[in-house]
């Protein structure tokens, strides 16, 4: 009986995942159909890659929100860090490797780069608390941001050149050139990202995070979300689990980064694309795609992201809108009132219909997941 | 010489943070949230006196008043409409998202109305610049007017929270909700009040940050938004004296760094200063520390 | 054979002490007891003894280990392992995980291992699914498995937090008011339970209690604590039967 039980526990998870997989790969090819028959806008088209970097950041910080329990508000900091890692790296072997591994290559660097920088900046801050730790965290992403600016990188026939000052205390001798260039950046990275590539990473990003939940070491990891006092309790290692899931998900951040890098030409580090706001927004969608509910921030990233582009026929007001929206959704599921309210409705209306739960091990309180009434 | 005026600069642009901060630390303490729409409050306030004086022409004492109001009561509103229903959400973050919202919906607004181009504010402050040391040091009316309002508003701040019957139920609920409505203190109340005292001294934040600091867009209050929220947890947030330290020294912090290190570092030294100050204390400088009990 | 040897325990938090000069010898295999009124310091000698809090003066000696001023997972894996007073469970996790934690440092396979799906994943995993199951239907707690285990009736509560602390392989078990909230019923199957664990396990088992039933019933010793000093150490019949002990209970 009890390992029956077990068991179906077992391929429920394995279930659930698998159609997380496959909803990704559905809208794979039904995009690829779409743009096959020439049925997408340019304008979309453009939104094929933006949308995969957005799922990628959603489901890393969920990773880190969801699954740790920790409010970072830091999260474009670590995509930085990875794009700048990974461009950079691009631009030193354009041509000295073939296309697609040089790609491959930067985008190792890229995870590497973020998730050490999770390490670094994960050892002092994950010991604080809650409202600390997140603004600890935006603060690391902000400064990030700003060392990124003025942060040049020369190379010439001597090899590197480094400065924090100018492109011109690079000293570069005649064949040099400038590869960082502070406030403007890297210029001429290589155009490698795809949407197919990015739902490859999209995959493996899953495939990564979702199998890391459901092991041993995902369950030292939100058996400290639940109870840190009790996790010590039983033996469990807290620094060592807070840093691996908050430096997997700098490092799958970092390669989101990379992707972003090679999908423009100029990379900067500007608020709107590595600040705060980013974050901020990143977190959006997070909570609304259900706080550890892995499935939902990809759907939460992918609506949320289109929902502005959607309402670009009402031009001005699509912001507006958007935020108008945000609120209500907000209210209509978190308040203890409205969650009252829809109870009561469901009872009259569907008392013969049994709400599903969310299976254990992931909470999905959020919209988007309440209203497929499962995980 | 110069040194003296980048501190006394830092100390008024302290005293924008720590009139923001106040704001802040107050509505933290209280809700226990992390108003993100704060900042924005502060552009709505910049916004209003710069329709009154600059567009209608009408003197600024009226403009200020105008602003306060406005700002007031669109803090009760924010509160009531978005935030009250989520007071007992499961998760914390619901009334954060929520706040993020408000904050795009104020943005958002102010870009409707007022378009994106950047507005010149013209100064409420009428005040000729102080000239000391033989016109070596010179410090400017709004400078004045800034720190000075900085002085009013902590010591109103604080005999209203000590002397007063409002004052003393603003603490209790912030100390404990569940005891302070057992002992007939009107939470809901209370809790409006702070919004809007958190409010109206973000409206005159924003008069004053836009005097010294000229322009304004609707994005105008974001960055002093957050630094004013770093400037609360820098002293130690729901800590009325923290406000006003961490506020100020923030503003030291930040021009001294702006001066004699790197402009464009000035912002990374104040997150860093933060960050160096919360690992040595992570309460901040006058937060209490409190341990969980098992 | 003394299994817990404790000397000279104080602690002092403002200059109030809360536990003063406590000593206690557990032997193994002992079932013993921590009783006083409230406030008297019991909790605080757990923690003390667990590593939450660290001793200003004393001596914890675990068999031949002296543990004084390690930390909590340390002292875990030395083979000290507890349950609280209010109920600290990994809520959202299912019934099975929750002891499946506790198994963690007894059964392992690498980061690596888990997320490829390495055959190493899957033979630890089920000697895991295996051990954990056993442990529950010891506490009858089998058939819910799968729930999550905050949708636990509160008795089951208590004996999953029972099962997790065991799932440590502890040498010695702390119990923190294991019966509190508990009906008369489910006291008595309690108190089954208890003496089970002792005997199947061979454990050793330290217990803070109210319920004088339930104490009187399994405890084969008791420290008596009262504003932080011992009033009386002893075998249960005599500590319950002194004149003390009553008054500090009933007041003057």
């Amino acid at each position: 009986m009890g390992k029956m039980n077990s068991k179906l526990k077992f391929s429920k998870t394995t279930k659930s995942n698998m159609i997380t997989y496959l909803i990704v790969a559905v809208a794979f090819v039904a995009v690829k159909i779409l743009l096959a028959g020439g049925h997408m806008s340019s304008l979309m088209e453009g939104l094929l890659v933006p949308l995969c970097i957005y799922v990628m950041l959603a489901v890393s910080l969920n990773l880190t929100v969801g699954i740790l329990g920790e409010l970072s508000l830091g999260h474009a900091g670590f995509m930085c860090v990875g794009a700048f890692a990974g461009a950079f790296f691009s631009k030193c072997m354009k041509g000295a490797m073939p296309d697609g591994l040089r790609f491959l290559i930067a985008m190792v660097i890229g995870a590497a780069v973020a998730g050490a920088f999770g390490i670094l900046i994960g050892i002092p801050v994950l010991r604080l608390k809650g409202d600390y730790l997140a603004i600890v965290t935006l603060a690391f992403g902000e400064i990030i941001k700003n060392l990124v600016n003025v942060l040049y990188i020369g190379r010439d026939g001597e090899g590197f050149h480094f400065s924090m000052k100018d492109s011109i205390s690079l000293h570069l001798g005649e064949d040099g050139e400038v590869l960082i260039n502070g406030a403007q950046g890297i210029t001429g990275t290589p155009h490698d990202a795809s949407f197919t590539v990015g739902i490859i990473l999209i995959l493996i990003s899953l495939f990564v995070i979702l199998n890391l939940i459901n092991s041993r070491d995902g369950r030292a990891i939100m058996s400290i979300r639940d109870n840190r006092i009790a996790a010590e309790s039983v033996g469990i290692n807290i620094t060592k689990y807070k840093l691996m899931a908050f430096s997997i998900s700098a490092a799958i951040a970092g390669v989101a980064g990379v992707l972003y890098a090679h999908n423009l030409s100029t990379l900067t580090a500007l608020p709107k694309n590595f600040g705060y706001n980013m974050s901020i927004m990143i977190l959006v969608y997070v909570v609304l795609g259900g706080i550890g509910n892995i499935r939902g921030s990809i759907i939460s990233a992918v609506i949320l992201t289109l929902l502005p582009e959607l309402l670009r026929g009402l031009s001005d007001y699509r912001m507006l809108i958007y935020a108008v929206i945000l609120i209500v959704m907000m209210l209509f599921n978190w308040s203890p009132k409205a969650i009252d309210w829809k109870e009561r409705v469901r009872e009259k209306y569907f008392s013969g219909w049994k709400g599903r739960k969310g299976a254990a091990g992931q909470v999905s309180e959020g919209v988007l997941s309440k209203g497929k009434g499962g995980k | 010489m110069s040194f003296i005026s980048y501190l006394i600069n830092g100390i008024s642009l302290g005293s924008v943070y720590a009139i923001i901060a106040l704001g802040y630390t107050m509505v933290y303490g209280i809700a226990k949230m992390l108003n993100f729409a704060h900042g924005d409050v502060i552009m709505v306030g910049g916004f209003a006196v710069f329709t009154i004086v600059s567009t209608y022409g009408l003197p600024p004492a009226l403009g200020i008043l105008v602003a306060v109001v406005i700002c007031t009561v669109l803090g009760i509103v924010i509160e009531r409409v978005a935030y009250k229903p989520l007071r007992n959400a499961a998760s914390p973050l619901a009334v954060l998202i929520t706040a993020i919202g408000v904050s795009y919906l104020l943005q958002n607004v102010a870009l409707l109305i007022f378009g994106a181009n950047t507005k010149s504010f013209t100064s409420v402050v009428s005040i000729p610049p102080l000239k000391l040391a033989e016109g070596k040091l010179m410090i400017s009316g709004e400078t004045i007017v800034t720190i000075i309002s900085g002085i009013i508003v902590m010591i109103c701040l604080t005999l209203f929270v000590n002397k007063t019957k409002a004052g003393q139920a603003m603490l209790a609920v912030s100390e404990d909700k569940g005891a302070a409505q057992l002992m007939g203190i009107n939470v809901n109340g209370t809790i409006a009040l702070t919004f809007a005292i958190g409010s109206a001294l973000a409206a005159v934040a924003g008069v004053l940050l836009c005097s010294s600091y000229p322009s304004l867009t609707p994005y105008t209050g974001a960055m002093p938004g957050i630094k004013a929220f770093v400037a609360a947890v820098f002293g130690g947030i729901g800590s009325i004296p923290g406000a006003m330290i961490g506020g100020i020294l923030l503003g030291i912090i930040e021009i001294l760094g702006k001066a004699y290190i790197s402009s464009q570092m000035a912002d990374a030294i104040v997150f860093a200063v933060l960050i160096v100050v919360l690992l040595v204390k992570p309460t901040g400088i006058l937060g209490k520390n409190i341990q969980e009990k098992v | 054979m003394t299994l817990l040897d404790v000397k000279n325990l104080t602690i002092s938090f403002g200059g109030l002490r809360a536990v003063d000069d406590f000593k206690l010898s557990i032997k193994q295999g002992q079932l013993y007891g921590l009783i006083g009124p409230n406030g008297a310091g019991k909790t605080t000698v757990f923690n003390l003894l667990t590593g939450v809090y660290k001793p200003n003066e004393g001596i914890i000696k675990l068999g031949d280990r002296d543990i004084t001023g390690l930390k909590t997972i340390e002292i875990n894996k030395a083979g000290i392992a507890r349950t609280f007073q209010n109920i600290r469970l990994f809520k959202e996790l299912s019934v099975l995980d929750n002891v499946k934690v506790g198994l963690h440092n007894h059964h392992h396979y690498n980061t690596l291992e888990g997320i490829f799906r390495l055959p190493k994943y899957f033979r630890v995993e089920k000697e895991m699914d295996e051990k954990a199951m056993e442990l529950l239907k010891v506490f009858d707690l089998d058939k819910e498995a799968g729930y999550q285990a905050a949708n636990l009736p509160y008795g089951k509560q208590r004996k999953l937090e029972i099962a997790r602390a065991l799932a440590t392989e502890p040498k010695l078990l702390l119990l923190d008011e294991p019966a509190a909230g508990m009906n008369p019923n489910e006291t008595g199957e309690l108190m089954d339970t208890i003496r089970f664990v002792q005997k199947e396990f061979g454990m050793t088992i330290l217990l803070i209690e109210h319920d004088m039933k339930l104490v009187s019933g399994i405890c084969e010793e008791l420290t008596v604590l009262n504003f932080g000093r011992i009033l009386t150490q002893g075998k249960t019949a005599d500590v319950l039967n002194d004149p003390q002990v009553i008054t500090a209970y009933l007041g003057e």
